[in-house]
């Protein structure tokens, strides 16, 4: 009733702080259009300069190359790694199961600095050089968490008897799995994939830490913004970047909801009958 | 069913969850071509059996041998049985001829022959046509024939079934438990169903094996389980039965002489007692609702009557059945009655003569 007439506190709220969340991120492709090296208002024309900039850059391929590399390793590694863990704590009941699981979801919430330094000093006394692997390393160990929530749940949709029919046709194991169980949680899969390269993608604080001599992506972008000249091209990089992050997450989100459908429909056929 | 070769044997098969026992010795030989049911409550190790025989779970101790062939280490994939499970496990993914061919694809068969099977099997269980469908555009018993037909594909020595009919409508039911019995004798092949309705158990086995607490309390045909039920827990799982307070009298040539409280003393020929019993044991008889009468006119006669009142009725149509209670016993007895033109209900309270016979008795330890 009141809605249309009283202002609502908790809508300005809202309001309030939706803006404070985005003003800062809608900023970022405004000012990679305006048509002048200083940041700042009001704003004076449109180019795409900044754009060509980065064209020609040479250092700043090497650390897309870096990080596309980096993103594409540690979501492989870190789904294949989820899919063992989601798959044995959704089949199997093992002492500790809570416990472990736990454990392996930690690097969630830990503080990133924190991960970033510990894991830097083992290598140290190990007498690791650092280089892109210990990157992924890093990374692996922050995106399997996130890999594992994400198939836990599509693996937890997954009907045992589905399998149980497959090896009782005559399939063998790894049969079962190739023509059953990958099929039904290949959207969880692909989900998973898609949000470890973005998450890996926009790593800062580990790959800072841990990279050697070749930078990643935000590596780079971090040393350009010593260079005021060089800050409208890192607002170019920055709108590139986000744009693709937001694609990424978007599909990641459409596979994991088309999984959560297929399983959604085969649950409630199963359910439906009872 | 001319043959009576064993096709499954059970010896003393069990199985332990733990501390708990699901299964303490269960012996068994099921016949090929039969149709097998286990039977019983809700937890009583039905699937758990099932499942053994199908090689998802190990036995705790004991052997299971299919065709004379001990099945110790052999996994379901390589075990000449076929399951038609509860939910129907249909492959989402999958279309119904793939669903269907999914096994024969296992086996590397040509794509004509899978194709040729897969149609033949379709064609058993009535759905020519549908195996472009996919899983989630059928109905339950679209769903439960093309699980049947998952397993008949395949030609296996058994096919085993845990509770297929339980998702169906009662119509749905009746109609498959007719066509899947048809199909079983037609095909020869030993089907091996659970089940927790007897109904559905006695009018579709050729044996039924009635389970409780683990271990088989009866092994018979639908018949004598009715008839002579071994137990008294058997006899009141499976259909309704009245008990009665009796003791041996005495034994004589002509046999056992009874002394049945409500119906006095009556004499049954050996034959009567089942073997292992001892007469001295026995503590109660049971009667069918349906093996005792009611006698409403003054001329209706019976081997033996007794003198009783009506407690109650109910009436279900065709049928109905009285509460009557008999003399010397406490609670009262159920009688069922044929409703035939011209007979009304009798009143709650009026007295009626009730007639039984001699071999209608079932004795009880
Ligand atoms: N994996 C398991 N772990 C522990 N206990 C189990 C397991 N499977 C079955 N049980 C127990 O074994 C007993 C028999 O189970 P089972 O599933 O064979 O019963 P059922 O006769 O098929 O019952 P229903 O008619 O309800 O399906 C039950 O008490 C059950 O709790
Ligand atoms: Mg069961």
């Amino acid at each position: 009733m009141k809605r249309g007439t009283a202002p609502n506190w908790l809508t300005i709220y809202a309001v309030a702080y939706m803006v404070f969340l985005y003003a800062p991120v809608v900023l970022l492709p405004l000012f990679a259009f305006n048509d002048a090296t200083i940041i700042a208002f009001p704003l004076s024309g449109f180019t795409t300069e900044w754009f060509k900039v980065l064209w020609s850059t040479d250092a700043l391929h090497s650390a897309v190359g870096n990080s596309a590399v980096v993103a594409f390793v540690t979501a492989l590694v870190s789904t294949f790694l989820g899919a063992c863990a989601a798959r044995a704590s959704s089949r199997y009941s093992f002492p500790a199961q809570k416990g472990i699981t736990g454990f392996i979801m930690l690097p969630l919430v830990l503080p990133e600095i924190i991960v970033a330094v510990s894991l830097i000093v083992m290598l140290m006394q190990l007498g690791l050089s650092l280089s892109l692997l210990t990157v992924v390393a890093g990374h692996v160990l922050i995106c399997t968490p996130f890999s594992i929530a994400i198939l836990s749940s599509a693996f937890a949709g997954l009907d045992q008897s589905l399998e149980e029919a497959s090896f009782d046709l005559g399939e063998s194991r790894w049969g079962t799995f190739r023509r059953v169980t990958l099929p039904l949680v290949m959207p969880g899969v692909i989900s998973s994939l898609l949000i470890c390269f973005t998450i890996s993608l926009d790593e800062f604080i580990i790959a800072f830490f841990l990279t050697g001599t070749d930078a990643t992506l935000p590596v780079y972008i971090w040393s350009q913004l010593r260079f005021p000249t060089k800050l409208p091209s890192v607002m170019a990089l920055g709108t590139i970047l986000l744009a693709l992050s937001v694609g990424l997450l978007l599909l990641a989100e459409w596979f994991r909801r088309r999984a959560v459908r297929r399983q959604g429909l085969d649950a409630s056929s199963s359910e439906g009958l009872l | 069913m001319s043959t009576t070769k064993p096709i499954i044997e059970l010896r003393d098969v069990r199985k332990s969850f733990g501390a708990f026992e699901a299964l303490k010795g269960i012996n068994a030989v099921i016949n090929e071509g039969e149709f097998f049911s286990l039977l019983g409550p809700s937890g009583c190790g039905k699937t758990t059996l099932l499942r053994m025989i199908a090689g998802f779970e190990p036995p705790t101790a004991g052997d299971i041998s299919i065709d004379g062939k001990s099945m110790d280490g052999i996994a379901a994939n390589a075990r000449p049985t076929n399951m038609v499970f509860q939910s129907y496990a249909i492959f989402p993914h999958l279309s119904v001829a793939d669903n269907v061919g999914y096994g024969l694809k296992t086996k590397k068969l040509p794509k004509a022959d899978i194709k040729r099977e897969v149609d033949g099997a379709l064609a058993m269980v009535d759905l020519v046509g549908y195996g472009d469908r996919g899983a989630h555009e059928l109905s339950g018993g679209q769903r439960q024939r093309v699980a049947l037909a998952r397993a008949l594909v395949m030609r296996p020595k058994v096919i085993l079934l845990d509770e297929p009919l339980s998702a169906l409508d009662k119509k749905l039911r009746d109609q498959m438990q007719f066509e899947l019995r048809e199909l079983q004798k037609s095909l020869g092949i030993t089907f091996i169903l659970v089940t927790h309705d007897q109904e559905e158990a006695l009018i579709m086995s050729d044996r039924i094996a009635v389970m409780f607490e683990g271990e088989i309390a009866q092994l018979a045909t639908p018949e004598e389980l009715y008839r002579r039920p071994a137990t008294q827990r058997v006899a009141s799982f499976i259909g309704v039965m009245n008990f009665l307070e009796a003791k041996l009298e005495s034994s004589s040539d002509q046999g056992v002489t009874l002394d049945i409280a409500a119906l006095g003393n009556v004499t049954l020929p050996y034959q009567a007692v089942p073997q292992g019993m001892n007469p001295a044991q026995i503590a109660k008889v049971g009667i069918r609702p349906e093996m005792l009468t009611l006698l409403f006119d003054p001329t209706d006669k019976a081997e033996n009557e007794v003198q009783a009142e009506v407690v109650s009725s109910d009436y279900y149509g065709d049928m109905t059945y009285y509460s009557v209670s008999l003399p010397n016993q406490k609670d009262p007895v159920i009688i069922s009655m044929r409703n035939t033109a011209g007979r009304s209900i009798a009143a709650p309270g009026s007295p009626v003569r009730v007639g039984w016979g001699v071999e209608s008795v079932v004795l009880f330890e």
